[in-house]
């Protein structure tokens, strides 16, 4: 029963994995190409990691929770990466697709309100 | 008193279910240990930790990760539909959303759940810290996009952390819903 | 059963891998070949999490876990070399 259940979530987080790579590799732009690894990538390698728990809470003595520990670091981690990787990006003034914003002027829109 | 001594009770909970983790060994010894180093590491690294987090209402907290978890999952799957249609389907665009949240810990959770859900990166935020430059993988609507991300993530995130913190909103208080 | 799926998700994490070097390789601009090394680090962890679970250690866990950290930092630090020319302030 558990075997049936880690091989459905290896594969399953082996083609997400698969998939946001494949996005890194296809789409037409930086900022489109950014999306895969962040999303896709993420979730594939959360449920590697949740198979690699059951797997070794059934196998070992005692439960195994240490790879949460890694889901976690790479679900706070990841987000921080792409919003980093944007920033430098719009630094740079990457190509892109969509048309860029005028990063300079578009702080004006809130200053209205009081600080 | 007990601000000097413990200025951080929910850094040194984490740092000790990280110890936990780490050792992964679930004893009372491992747990004490846990929790000096919890104790200890707060006080040594007091400067880079300025101010107090301030949950106002934990159990919000939960719902919230809860619901976030789930568009997570959601968010996947269309996204890698995205990629595997490839570019037909894409229709990038850069969306900025203004933002009334004013804690750092609240701004920076919203910016990472924007990263993490519906085919949005959280790409840029205005030295001022009132705009948040959101890149959508596929933007039918710009607005309603602002607007969703405004009522779905901000709105509960403002109430989790910063419930007192009064400025002039168009949006109504308790349009928060738990997750179904 | 098991050894079926872990040499699909194998395969697949392997082209993964293939897709990110090409995309390391190509570019074409710096951001590009930053967010490739990135994919590739998160690559080798599911990697190296599928070899553990072959082979039945948990010793691989701690190097998925020193990767995870050493590649947020890497990455983290070649974004704030482009964005300011420097990476400490």
């Amino acid at each position: 029963m558990q075997e049936i259940a880690i091989s459905v979530l290896i594969v399953i987080g082996a083609a997400f994995t698969f998939i946001g790579s494949l996005g890194l590799a296809r789409l037409g732009d930086f900022y489109s190409r950014l999306h895969g690894p962040t999303k896709a990538t993420t979730l594939g390698v959360g449920a590697l990691l949740t198979a690699s728990v059951i797997h070794f809470s059934m196998e070992g003595e005692g439960i195994s929770l240490h790879e949460l520990l890694v889901t976690v670091f790479l679900f706070i981690t990841a987000p921080v990466s792409a919003h980093l990787l944007a920033k430098t990006a719009l630094h740079l003034r990457v190509r892109s697709i969509a048309p860029p914003p005028r990063v300079a002027s578009s702080s004006r829109t809130g200053n209205e309100r009081s600080a | 008193m007990l601000g000097r001594l413990l200025p951080h009770p929910l850094l040194t909970l984490a740092l000790a279910l990280v110890w936990l983790l780490l050792v992964n060994s679930f004893t009372s010894g491992q747990a004490l240990l846990g929790l000096c180093l919890g104790w200890a590491i707060p006080l040594f690294t007091r400067r880079f930790w300025p101010d107090r987090v301030r949950i106002a209402r934990p159990w919000w907290l939960v719902f919230f990760l809860v619901k976030v978890l789930w568009d997570i999952l959601v968010a996947n799957l269309t996204v890698a539909l995205l990629i595997l249609g490839g570019r037909r389907f894409a229709r990038p665009a850069f969306v900025p959303v203004q933002l009334e949240l004013r804690t750092e810990l609240a701004l920076s959770i919203l910016a990472n759940t924007v990263s993490l859900t519906p085919g949005t990166v959280s790409a840029w935020l205005s030295p001022d810290r009132r705009t948040l430059l959101v890149h959508g993988l596929r933007v039918t609507d710009p607005d309603a996009l602002a607007r969703e991300i405004k009522t779905r993530y901000e709105r509960p995130l403002k109430d989790i952390f910063e419930p007192d913190i009064v400025e002039p909103d168009i949006f109504k208080p308790d349009t928060f819903e738990p997750p179904c | 059963m098991l050894s079926i799926a872990l040499i699909i998700a194998l395969t697949l994490v392997c082209a993964a891998m293939l897709l990110s070097l090409w995309r390391l390789l190509v570019g074409p601009d710096h951001p590009d070949r930053i967010l490739a090394l990135d994919t590739l680090y998160v690559n080798t962890i599911a990697l190296l999490v599928l070899v553990g679970i072959w082979l039945g250690s948990g010793l691989y866990f701690e190097a998925a876990l020193l990767i995870a950290m050493m590649g947020f930092v890497g990455t983290a630090a070649l974004c704030k070399y482009l964005l300011r020319g420097d990476i400490i302030e």
